[in-house]
């Protein structure tokens, strides 16, 4: 026992100090150790050694000094005892003097078997939902680590590009119409968790963050916000006009209402052409008393077009509470023949619930309305304060009790999906995805003079098209 | 056989023009009778029939095509130009909408982003403006704003102008409105040949077209050839037609006044201005080449429209002239429009507030400094 002892003595020898966990010249001791086994005992000793080794290089060190105490107190009862208490203080200390770094890849390595995990975790939604002419979905949810996790990565960047979007208009960057996202990053993020690629959204102006749930990059958004080439409407469209066809995202529309009969023509074109997927067509509490809304519901009712509603209900169509502007802001109800759903909009998992339920329902049956109970923490653009028509205490108030960010960071953590330095550690990934991206869209050019004329018209047949002194500036569309 | 016959009329017409003693009048007469028999089908089909089948035509061609608004379908179409449609196609492609222009508009124009191609119809244009802001707003300026990534190919079509006795909100002339708007194509059909060749034209085109048709005109026949009725024909977006050739002047219109421009050019001919006849075809893209080459060949303008003078499309073309073909005018523009009124219901009311072949004929003279009716004269 002692030629065992002594041998992986051997092998671990030498003062680990604060810094190195990794041995120096560990070849070197190697041979040398090797050299001098004569038993299987010393040679058992050596696989355990070798088995530490093979474990992390911090644990390599872990183990041995736990293991070289022991041996040295002579490897009694009592010795062992006191070496797994000195392996307690060693991580202790380890933890208190930053040594966590050193852990970390290890930790890291069984966080990320862990948060991949798409075990299902069944979880029940706090907030009732409110149904209308429907039968209200269950509120037992399936999700799993890996989709908590990514709720809170996803809303974490959505919430620091329209932080950044904040300054870059205060720094006029971005100039004209700027509409933030923050405080509903829930409503898009758990819409995106229950449609696919053939389902189609269409909102209004708000619509950074929604074009980022649909396959768009922060690169692009920061660009376009500040008209550059790179942005994803070439800087041509701007805050407002936003879209990516391919990722089934037809913007970004200015006209208040407008876009609600475009998302019934969208889910008329779905089922014309037969592609099973819904289009849901969002709007606010402002836009809900649009007349063409409901002339939209109407046909879309009348026709069965697989589309769903969506009022982002924010309680404010800028200025005006939702009291001041609507005779019934039960906005779920207002379809009256089309059911609906009220929905806690600050809960990912319930939006989620909420639309995978509508989906089903519009393939089958036709439209339903879904009113997200939301709210925007910065006013209704970057011109309004957002303060003269509610207290700062009800905004710091929704903010502490129902941010939809610290509600999935509270689920992660209580469910041992995510430790508080595994989401720091996340934080800190997203912060710096959104300041290169930040960075890279300031290094954009603005688009060409030419760009002026292109895009008019898909097909110009040479037309001629004037610049503002006509005599100088004529340009043939192509 | 018909063009043997043609072919004896225009040797007996040309005898008769080269005679002592003929009666212009007759001559001309006989002249255009041999045009017509000269053409090699000698079919003539109203101006409804030619919208209907090029309507079909494009359903048959491509399944993404449809057609969408009030009694489109059932009723067979209000002006019966989607008759049979729906029987053909189906109530999946052919849909009767309610009375929800600004709902049914978005949604077209929504199908149309996805990639359908709807035509809808408005039963007369000034019911649009309860959907004017999908066609601005949504239809013409989302390809600009998207940077090109999302086109919208719909035809908006309908009956524009004044019909008979419709008064004053039924009775405007939307031309100079939608024809201010980049990313939007206006198109004015005036005979059978222009309805079929741009319809077809607007159907196939990826961007957004305003097709102003009207009322007055759909029952009208004319005769077309043989290549007009090919399926495959189209006529060119954004490309004028010279109906009659002169020299003295050169009288640009659209639509239903193109009727009258000819009209006006026959009895001026009388008078021995030889007047050139533009049809426009297409108010936006207009085409300033052919006017100003035209204008160019007679030192003269006068432009003729329906619809109301200021900021018009008359007001256009003249400053086109202006700008471009400045030292060939031998006289100041002349412009032709409808009243500036709200449209009477009064028939003698009505009358004054259109243009008449009169108007057109003083404005003519008033170009060519001729103070009176010349036609005595010659006789």
């Amino acid at each position: 026992m002692q030629g065992i002892m002594e041998s992986i003595q051997t092998l671990c020898s030498g003062d680990h100090g604060n810094e190195g966990f990794m041995q120096d010249d560990e070849d070197e001791e190697e041979e040398n150790g090797v050299g001098r086994l004569t038993s299987w005992a010393e040679l058992l000793g050596f696989g355990l050694a070798v088995f530490s080794e093979a474990i992390a290089p911090q644990l390599q060190c872990f183990c041995d000094r736990t293991l070289g105490f022991a041996v040295g107190q002579g490897g009694s009862r009592e010795a062992w005892i006191k070496a797994v208490a000195m392996a307690m203080s060693l991580v202790r200390k380890a933890v208190k003097k930053g040594w966590v770094g050193a852990l970390a890849p290890a930790a890291r390595v069984m966080s990320q078997a862990l948060s991949t995990a798409s075990e299902p975790i069944t979880l029940d939604i706090p907030v009732p939902f409110k149904a209308h002419k429907v039968e209200t979905p269950s509120v037992t949810v399936e999700t799993s680590a890996q989709e908590l996790t990514n709720f809170f990565k996803t809303m974490f960047i959505m919430r620091r590009m329209e932080i950044a979007a904040d300054s870059l208009y205060k720094s006029k960057f971005i100039r004209g119409f700027c509409h933030l996202y923050d405080g509903q990053e829930a409503v898009c993020v758990g819409m995106e968790a229950a449609l696919n690629d053939k389902d189609c959204i269409i909102t209004a102006y708000r619509d950074h963050c929604t074009h980022l749930g649909r396959g768009g990059s922060v690169l692009e958004v920061f660009a376009e916000l500040m008209g550059r080439k790179d942005g994803c409407s070439l800087g041509k469209g701007g805050s407002m006009h936003m879209y990516n066809k391919k990722g089934g995202f037809y913007g970004g529309n200015g006209i208040v209402g407008a876009q609600t009969p475009l998302g019934a023509g969208l889910a008329f074109a779905q089922k014309y052409l037969k592609v099973e997927g819904v289009t849901l067509a969002m709007y606010g509490d402002g836009a809900a008393n649009q007349g063409q809304l409901f002339e939209a519901m109407n046909i879309s009712a009348l026709w069965n077009l697989p589309v769903i509603y969506v009022c982002e209900n924010n309680h404010y169509g800028m200025g005006t509470a939702e009291w001041r502007s609507a005779k019934s802001p039960e906005y779920y109800k207002r379809g009256d023949y089309i059911p609906g759903l009220k929905v806690d909009g600050m809960d990912c998992l319930a939006v989620k619930q909420a639309v995978k339920y509508a989906k089903e329902y519009a393939l089958q049956n036709g439209p339903m309305v879904l009113e997200m109970d939301t709210y925007r923490y910065h006013g209704h653009s970057m011109s309004d304060p957002g303060s003269t028509y509610r207290t700062r205490d009800e905004i710091s108030g929704v903010r502490q009790e129902r941010d939809p960010i610290e509600r999935i960071r509270k689920l992660l953590l209580s469910n041992n999906i995510a430790t508080v330095a595994e989401l720091k550690t996340m934080e800190k990934e997203a912060k710096k995805e959104v300041e290169d991206a930040l960075s890279k869209a300031k290094e954009s050019p603005s688009p060409d003079s030419d760009e002026l004329f292109t895009h008019v018209y898909r097909k110009g047949y040479g037309a001629k098209a004037y610049g503002a002194d006509r005599k100088e500036v004529v340009v043939k569309l192509p | 056989m018909v063009g043997a016959l043609g072919k004896n009329f225009a040797t007996f017409a040309s005898r008769l023009r080269g005679g002592h003693g003929c009666d212009t009048a007759a001559a001309a007469a006989v002249w255009a009778v041999s045009k017509r028999f000269m053409s090699s089908s000698g079919e003539s089909i109203t101006v409804r029939e030619a919208l209907n089948s090029a309507i079909d035509e494009e359903m048959s061609a491509d399944s993404k095509v449809f057609v969408m608004g009030e009694e489109v379908g059932e009723y067979q179409g209000a002006y019966k130009v989607t008759k049979g449609l729906l029987q053909k196609f189906g109530p999946d492609r052919v849909l009767d909408t309610p009375i929800t222009e600004a709902g049914f508009a978005g949604l077209g124009v929504g199908a149309a982003m996805y990639g359908l191609k709807p035509i809808v119809e408005f039963m007369t244009f000034n019911f649009a403006m309860q959907a004017i802001d999908h066609l601005i707003n949504s239809a013409a300026k989302t390809n600009y704003m998207s940077g090109g990534t999302i086109n919208v190919p719909i035809v908006f079509r309908g009956p524009n102008g004044a019909a008979a006795g419709v008064a004053a909100q039924h009775s405007q002339c939307f031309a100079a409105w939608y024809g201010q708007v980049p990313g939007l194509k206006v198109l004015v059909p005036y005979d059978a040949e222009d309805a079929r060749g741009l319809m077809k034209a607007a159907i196939r085109d990826p961007d957004p077209v305003v097709f102003l048709e009207n009322e007055l005109l759909y029952g009208e026949s004319f005769p077309v050839s043989k290549g007009v009725l090919d399926p495959s024909f189209t006529l060119p977006i954004g490309k004028a037609k010279i109906m009659r050739e002169g020299n003295d002047l050169t009288l640009v219109a659209f639509s239903k006044m193109v009727g009258y421009a000819l009209k006006a050019a026959d009895e001026l001919a009388k008078e021995g201005i030889s007047v050139e006849v533009i049809n426009l075809r297409s108010i936006r893209p207009l085409d300033r080449e052919t006017i100003n080459a035209s204008v160019r060949k007679t030192s003269r303008l006068l432009t003729l429209e329906e619809g109301w003078p200021q900021h018009g499309v008359g007001a256009e073309i003249c400053a086109s002239v202006v700008e471009e073909s400045f030292y060939y005018l031998d006289a100041p523009v002349e412009r032709i429009c409808g009243a500036d009124v709200p449209m009477p219901y009064a028939a003698n009311l009505e009358r004054l507030a259109v243009p008449q072949i009169d108007d057109i004929i003083r404005a003519a003279r008033r170009a060519c400094f001729r103070k009176e009716d010349m036609r005595q004269a010659t006789a």
